[in-house]
């Protein structure tokens, strides 16, 4: 790497472009923002930046604060049954021989591609209640009348009179089953990543120690992978904090997060000094997950390679 | 005690032979693909209500493409996405060759703001550009395809940097006696820029494109802060019809979409594991 | 069944494995005796690393039978087994302390806490690393790593210590070193060792039996000065120590005694019965080299041009062109013999052996 000052034409034609594209289309925007989250409304469209915290500290009034908790619990939530699931998974993955493992990990990745929208208006055909999930279970429900029927016990109800549909779609539920869908493969990379780059020779000196698979995981296993495990989790957890389509597909009135809060300010409520304050409150958050995770990084890199 | 033609147990480490783990992959790959087969399968399927098969046709993919309104959100997406992936490729490039090359205060600084786009929540970006439009008194009344502008501009500024990565770690593999040599040689910077950095940079060139085309034709959040009643792109549209019915044309649409998309993201893939591999670019 | 203290400890009857399209072990019988010593000996992708990882568990043989200490180990997990292998690597987990190290396998069997701790301390004073229970693996050195794994795996008494290739990771000096540390250990703690190792060397000064093994194949489990004395083939005496070896064919026609026609060396007798192509070999410090032709009866000799000394402190060894695709190697000690004889490239020199060392090897 060569200073600049050597050939001060190339730096600049190389970075100014590039630099300057930063500043005005993504800096600037942001910078108002936040100075929009400081203003006051003083009429339809306009604003005045007053530079007071009345938005923030409308953040934190009981309505706001319910929402505020319901995104970290449904994130939570999400995070941790994403864990649950990747760990196996990622397990199967990081072990299987080489050409299966690429075919694996395809696989994991290939819904990621897909989009956002798409993903998530499949689970709605799936989840509602005339939707796949409850026609099978309809069908399961009348099941043990026909099978009675057959041999000419019918007329029974077993399971009572009618099925009614599971209430899935429009719940908390819905929007942590499409929140996991959603971001799986996000969580089941950088576990992958962890497991892969293990010593294999530690596991089976832990079985040949006497210990079972079981104990050799949680003793071995989890602790050598904790910095996969930390960087998979925030990586999960931010993006699902800050989710905008799926509480808005999949969830009811009272499943808001913060990004449906933020849009509606923006939107229809017209109210930006407030969706700004809300928008920089999910930033900061967003950033102390990222600066976590460097944390976490940094000690991974250390001799020893666990904590 | 002779044992033949035993099929070896799984051994300790085989995790992916036992069964109950073999028992979760299954059911997480069924959980990820039913949802999206059921999709596709039932955009073929003769029935209004969409749950049972009534018989196969193709009815919905003509509505969908006899769909005006729908057909010119597809090619106001096609547009910016093609225009946003021109101005990703170009300030990608230039970006990770400054980046790779020079050694200046604040490069540290100039690689974390890079590195923002990729990290902030989309709705925060789409907020911003919101509201930086609103007080910039960007102009409404274009014609086409300049009202579609603040798309564009917006979509490149997020997607840069993914295509300015893909090059970077192209250009980790370069190396650098070579443009060395060619200053020898004579060439001057662009000559150099041009003949021998370009060409090896090629396939990551075109995996970054196509990166930046897939992440601005899918784009929802942002898009929707930006757009107006007559710069309406593909998945926008998409999201109205979802909010208002669930109608097999949008199972039509949305099949074609994920089939696009795959295949654009499998192409960019299989560029950049040849590239990898030591293909040389032509 | 009563277990007789004098049956082998293990037993290895027709093992065999393959990986792929690979016959990493084939056929493989043989049995280790109760407090031995013993070495798995070849060079690499010969088997023997495949073989010490169905002892203790790892992989699981296509055929055959294993049997530890009277039990078949057939259907007996890595962990249930009465063995204990230490890594190449040495697997320490890097989490955990040098107690914790030590004490994980006591842990697992839920060893009480006193008797844990007494017998973590007796396992550390036996490797010599009393005071380091609290140190932490990255803060140790590679033989120090090692003495933690052996005390891990000597701690929960195993009847039989499997070591993979324990020393090749070690410099030169400490290896000398551990060489004779672990044969005292295993005198002292009383348990079978049966290591692995690449070097014939090591195998030679450390183990009371070693199993030559070459391509998934044993091809001789002798005493060390056996198998060097009197090795049961080629391979096994090229492989063991240095020597050299030349091309004859024997022909048998009076019974029990053996006509062996070399174009070197000439003629020679010997009991026994033979046909065909075989080889002759001499063990390099068995040749005397000399100015003058010796013609003794009962020696062997061959005259040559010397092309290269190589110079070892307390020994050379010389290289002397006999008109072979190969030079003959002589190991001569340095004490008064190499000075008299004024060894010097492009001497003309005598190299003479009695004729009762040379071995006859078939294939």
């Amino acid at each position: 790497m060569e200073s600049w000052r050597k050939s001060p034409r190339a730096w600049a034609l190389s970075m100014l472009a590039p630099g300057m594209w930063l500043a005005l289309f993504f800096l600037a925007p942001l910078s108002l923002l936040w100075l929009i989250s400081f203003g006051v409304k003083t009429g339809i469209t306009s604003i005045d930046i007053d530079w007071t915290l009345a938005n923030y500290a409308r953040a934190a009034q009981p309505l706001y604060l319910a929402i505020f908790l319901k995104s970290l619990w449904i994130a939570a939530a999400t995070t941790t049954i994403c864990l649950i699931i990747a760990l196996p998974v990622a397990l199967v993955i990081s072990f299987a021989p080489q050409q299966l493992r690429a075919w694996l990990l395809l696989l994991m990745i290939l819904p990621f591609w897909t989009n956002l929208l798409i993903r998530t208006y499949a689970l709605i055909a799936v989840l509602r209640g005339s939707g796949h999930v409850n026609s099978v279970l309809g069908w399961l429900w009348q099941l043990p009348d026909g099978l009675l029927a057959m041999i000419g016990l019918g007329g029974h109800h077993l399971m009572g009179a009618q099925f009614t549909p599971l209430e899935i779609l429009y719940t908390d539920g819905a929007v942590v089953i499409g929140l996991i869908y959603v971001h799986l493969p996000f969580m089941v990379l950088p576990l992958y990543a962890a497991l892969n780059s293990m010593d294999r020779s530690l596991i089976e000196a832990s079985l040949d120690l006497g210990a079972g698979h079981v104990r050799t995981f949680f003793f071995i296993v989890i602790p050598l992978a904790l910095p996969g495990i930390i960087s998979g989790v925030i990586l999960t957890f931010i993006p699902a904090l800050g989710s905008y389509l799926t509480p808005d597909l999949l969830g009811g009135p009272g499943s808001q997060m913060i990004a449906n809060v933020i849009e509606r300010q923006f939107k229809a409520a017209n109210d930006w000094p407030f969706g700004a304050a809300l928008s920089f409150l999910l930033m900061y958050a967003a950033f102390f997950g990222l600066a976590l995770r460097g944390l976490a990084d940094r000690r991974a890199a250390q001799p020893g390679g666990a904590w | 005690m002779r044992i033949l033609f035993r099929r070896a147990r799984p051994g300790p480490l085989e995790y992916h032979r036992r069964w109950p783990l073999r028992l979760v992959m299954a059911a997480a790959l069924l959980f990820l693909y039913a949802p999206l087969v059921a999709l596709m399968a039932f955009s073929f399927n003769d029935s209004r209500r969409n749950i049972v098969w009534h018989g196969f046709t193709l009815k919905y993919y003509e509505k969908l493409f006899a769909n005006t309104e729908l057909m010119l959100a597809f090619a106001n997406s096609l547009t910016i996405a093609l225009c946003s992936t021109l101005i990703s490729i170009i300030l990608g490039l230039s970006a990770a060759y400054g980046l790779w090359r020079f050694r200046f205060p604040g490069r540290t600084l100039y690689q974390s703001v890079m590195a923002m786009p990729i990290v902030i929540p989309e709705i925060c970006m789409g907020v911003a550009m919101m509201a930086f439009m609103a007080r910039t008194g960007w102009p409404q009344d274009l014609v086409w395809p300049f009202n579609l502008g603040a798309i564009i501009i917006a979509h490149s500024a997020f997607s840069f940097p993914f295509a300015a990565i893909v090059i970077q770690a192209r250009l980790e593999s370069f190396n650098r006696e070579l443009a060395d040599c060619a200053q020898n040689l004579g060439a001057g910077e662009f000559r150099v820029f041009c003949d021998i950095i370009l060409p090896h940079l090629r396939p990551a060139i075109v995996a970054g494109g196509l990166l930046t085309f897939t992440l601005s034709l899918d784009d929802f959040v942002i898009t929707f802060f930006t757009s107006g009643p007559d710069s309406v792109t593909f998945p926008v549209k998409i999201y109205s019809m979802v909010r208002f019915s669930v109608t097999p044309e949008v199972n039509a649409a949305s099949t074609l979409l994920i089939v696009i998309t795959v295949a654009l993201t499998a192409l960019a893939l299989r560029l950049q594991q040849r590239a990898a591999a030591g293909v040389p670019a032509q | 069944m009563m277990q007789r203290q004098d049956d082998p400890i293990i037993r290895l009857r027709g093992v065999s494995k393959r990986f792929g399209t690979v016959q990493a072990v084939d056929a493989v019988s043989l049995d280790v005796r109760r407090g031995e010593f013993f070495a798995l000996v070849g060079p690499s992708g010969c088997g023997k690393t495949s073989l010490l990882r169905m002892l203790a568990g790892f992989e699981t043989p296509d055929a055959g039978s294993i049997e530890i200490d009277g039990q078949d180990m057939n259907k007996v997990e890595a962990r249930n087994r009465p063995v204990n292998l230490v890594f190449q690597s040495y697997a320490v987990f890097p989490h955990m302390s040098v107690a914790q190290n030590v004490g994980y396998g006591l842990k697992i069997s839920g060893c009480p806490r006193d008797d844990l701790q007494a017998r973590v301390d007796a396992a550390l004073r036996l490797v010599k690393l009393e005071g380091q229970e609290a140190k932490m693996p990255d803060t140790l050195s590679g033989g120090q790593r090692q003495r933690v794994a052996l005390a891990r795996a000597l701690v929960l008494r195993p009847a039989v210590l499997l070591l993979d290739e324990p020393l090749s990771a070690l410099d030169a000096k400490l290896r000398e070193a551990m060489q004779l540390e672990l044969v005292h250990l295993q005198k002292t703690v009383g348990i079978t060792f049966v290591i692995v190792t690449h070097d014939q060397s090591e195998a030679l000064s450390m183990a009371d039996r070693i199993a030559v093994m070459q391509a998934g194949a044993v091809r001789q489990v002798a005493s060390p000065s056996q198998l060097y004395d009197a090795p049961a083939c080629r391979f096994v005496a090229d492989f063991i120590g240095r020597i050299n070896l030349f091309e004859a064919v024997a022909s048998s026609r009076i019974p029990g005694r053996i006509r062996i026609n070399s174009p070197l060396l000439g003629g020679i007798e010997r009991e026994g019965s033979a046909e065909g192509p075989v080889t002759l070999a001499v063990r390099p410090e068995k040749i005397q080299l000399s100015r003058m032709p010796a013609a003794q009866p009962g020696w062997l000799e061959l005259c040559g041009t010397l092309t290269g000394i190589a110079y070892f402190g307390g020994y050379c060894n010389v290289y002397v062109d006999i008109g072979a695709a190969q030079p003959l190697m002589a190991q001569i000690t340095n004490a008064g013999a190499a000075r008299a004889l004024e060894l010097s490239v492009g001497g003309k020199f005598w190299c003479s052996w009695r004729s009762e060392d040379t071995l006859l090897l078939m294939d």
